[in-house]
């Protein structure tokens, strides 16, 4: 186990500069996932981690140990790849034991640490069984496995889970982040899908067009979003934006489109008149007299919670509530945002007020 | 009213039966399969038949021959030149397709590195197989001349040598010479294909071996050459049973001389049945190409069997 510095890192491809000095501290033992829209950077980053692309500048360290200049095979890392990359013409036991093969440990230590991944990965069974043989979810455990055995500084994850099914994926999730519980190894997780970078991760970095957005943890990225991209980026169905000015007439509030009224808990100093965007969470609306008026177009029941599409001058927002309130395409509800809770952003630069 | 009745009744039951045989999944396969069938039967089956049938035969051109069982064989197998040829042409398939599976493998590794003016290297290495066989033959029996060689300029020029070399006079000379003509010709083929096959190979393993920590000859030995082994079986069959057959560039470039020493069974066939008239003892010599060449497909086919396994499957 080892922490990673990435330190002002730049990527180009010919002349095409696709990470722009990223710097991002791991700590030993974190878990730290990626996250981005594709084409961001992040798989790049990774792959950069592992040694499998150049640097351009800047510097990563393992440990203590610069290593740009570090043969991937002398990093001591591990590396869950997309499609897996398991080799076919190996059975599941000789996939997990390649690495240590190659390093010339005996066959005893080999077995040994095959069989002790295998009873963590609940692979036992299927240890004489070729990939092909395999099912997605358990080629991804073998994957996985083939990462364990060489007990590694860092793992890498790329996006390990996009080639499974919904449910499966869900299942995994929760696997790989109970495996990361267990060994507390290092690790970097690659993935564009928010809940997987919610639900895993001691630390999220945002990244976006070859920049780090922002970092933290996963509710401090919730609730204190630097700015409109990771707001709109992180949270399930996405924040709402509303255009509009902000109004300091003794109160604080938010003239959005169309003159609509909404509540602003206190104006950041200097910010009368100054045009903004007015950003609140769907579960953040309540149904109140003195709420903004809004017309219901789509209803959608979940079960556990109900999502409300709806017009707020004229712009669509969506709000979810647990309550099941009675709603019907075409009705007129006052919807109000909890004041406290929502965010403004400037409007030319999206950055937070 | 019923002499009326039955033949509209009959007209009816006959148009049912074959609009039934036309939607018959079982009619209409084998109606489809009728041309292949046709095809196969006239231009493989017949001549295979007749070569067999031929082999049993005396027949000389013009003539009909009757049939005397084994004899060509019997009298084949005390027939110095007929072994010669068996020889010859185990020599040349043996060491033109060792050959050229190692250099087509090198040359399919090289162009599937990052290389400048890939594609056209790749067109320049396709070239000797898009010439035709005879051009390059003749091309090759230039290049052999006894007096026009352009290796024995070279070398004399440089001073490397003080005569020319007697290319296609010397038996043993003759033979080397034609193995790497077939060389030159046939690596194209086997370095095409393995290049096929290396690309399909997911880069993704080789970055998961390199993490794992393979040098590039480990990387070798156990990603691209197990991945690669079916592809190889197959070109590898190929190219052995083109070489065993070869017949143009050693009938153009020799015509199986000097003194039979590069006469393969398929140009003594060829001398013994057409140029000689003994249509029989050429057919016989033909069919007894075809254990060799049985030999090599179940080599092959077992050797593709245990792949597929390799690779897994359903089990």
């Amino acid at each position: 186990m080892s922490s990673v510095q990435i330190r002002d890192v730049r990527k180009s491809f010919g002349n095409f500069e696709v990470l722009h000095g990223v710097s991002i501290p791991i700590e030993d033992g974190q878990f730290v996932v990626l996250v981005g829209p594709s084409g961001c950077g992040k798989s790049t980053l990774l792959r950069m981690l592992a040694g499998l692309e150049n640097i351009t500048s800047g510097t990563i360290s393992i440990g203590d140990r610069v290593v740009n200049n570090v043969q991937p095979k002398e990093r001591d890392i591990a590396m869950v790849f997309q499609n897996y990359a398991l080799y076919p013409h190996m059975t599941v036991a000789e996939n997990m034991g390649f690495s240590l093969k190659l390093r010339n440990a005996g066959s005893d230590e080999i077995n040994k640490r095959v069989k002790r991944a295998a009873e963590i990965l609940a692979l036992s069974p299927l240890l004489d069984r070729y990939p092909r043989q395999l099912s997605g979810g358990q080629r991804q455990r073998v994957a996985m496995g083939r990462a364990i055995v060489r007990d590694p500084q860092v793992f890498l994850f790329d996006e390990p889970l996009s080639n499974l099914d919904a449910k499966l994926r869900v299942a995994m999730r929760t696997e790989i982040k109970e495996l990361h519980q267990r060994l507390k190894t290092t690790t970097v997780y690659v993935t564009h899908d928010q809940i997987e970078a919610m639900t895993m991760a001691d630390k999220i970095v945002v990244m976006h067009d070859g920049i780090v957005e922002q970092m933290g943890t996963p509710l401090e990225l919730y609730d204190k979003p630097e700015n409109q991209f990771v707001a709109g980026f992180i949270g399930s169905p996405a924040m709402n934006f509303l255009k509009g000015h902000v109004r300091v007439n003794g109160v604080a509030t938010f003239e959005g489109p169309n003159g609509v009224k909404l509540p602003l808990k206190s104006a950041p100093a200097g910010s009368d008149g100054r045009p903004a965007v007015y950003g609140v969470r769907p579960e953040h609306f309540t149904i109140a007299d003195d709420g903004a008026e809004a017309e219901i177009v789509v209803v959608e029941p979940t079960g556990s919670e109900t999502q409300v599409f709806a017009k707020v001058g004229g712009e669509q927002v969506v709000a979810v509530f647990r309550e099941r309130h009675q709603f019907n395409p075409g009705d007129k509800v006052r919807l109000k945002p909890d004041p406290s809770v929502v965010h403004l952003f400037d409007e030319a630069t999206g950055k937070r007020m | 009213m019923a002499v009326i009745a039955e033949p509209v009744a009959a007209q009816v039951k006959r148009s049912s039966l074959w609009s039934r045989a036309f939607e018959s999944r079982n009619f209409l396969g084998a109606m489809f399969m009728v041309p292949a069938i046709a095809i196969l039967i006239l231009f493989l089956a017949y001549p295979l038949a007749l070569g067999f049938w031929l082999g049993m035969t005396d027949t000389k051109i013009g003539g009909v021959g009757r049939f005397i069982g084994f004899q060509n064989f019997v009298s084949l197998s005390k027939d110095s030149v007929f072994w010669l040829s068996v020889f010859n042409t185990i020599f040349y398939t043996v060491f033109a397709s060792v050959v050229k599976f190692a250099i087509g493998l090198y040359l399919a590794l090289l162009l599937n590195e990052r290389l400048p003016f890939k594609s056209m290297m790749r067109a320049i290495v396709l070239l000797p197989f898009v010439v035709p066989t005879v051009l390059s033959a003749i091309a090759f029996w230039w290049i052999y001349d006894s007096q026009f060689s352009i290796i024995s300029w070279v070398l004399i020029k440089a001073g490397l040598l003080n005569h020319y070399i007697d290319f296609l006079g010397d038996p043993w000379n003759a033979r080397w010479s034609v193995v790497l003509a077939n060389i030159w010709r046939g690596v194209p083929f086997v370095a095409i294909t393995l290049l096929a096959g290396l690309q399909t190979i997911s880069p993704s393993l080789y970055e998961a071996a390199n993490l794992d920590g393979a040098t590039n000859m480990q990387r070798f030995r156990h990603i691209t050459l197990p991945m690669l082994s079916p592809i190889i079986a197959v070109v590898m069959t190929f190219s052995v049973l083109m070489t065993f057959t070869d017949f143009q560039l050693i009938y153009t470039i020799t015509r199986g001389g000097p003194i039979n020493a590069t006469h393969l069974m398929a140009t003594l066939s060829f001398q013994r049945a057409i140029t000689g008239g003994n249509l029989g003892e050429g057919a016989a010599i033909s069919n007894a190409m075809i254990p060799f060449l049985v030999a090599a497909i179940l080599l092959s086919f077992f050797g593709l069997q245990r792949s597929r396994w390799q690779q897994g499957g359903r089990d």
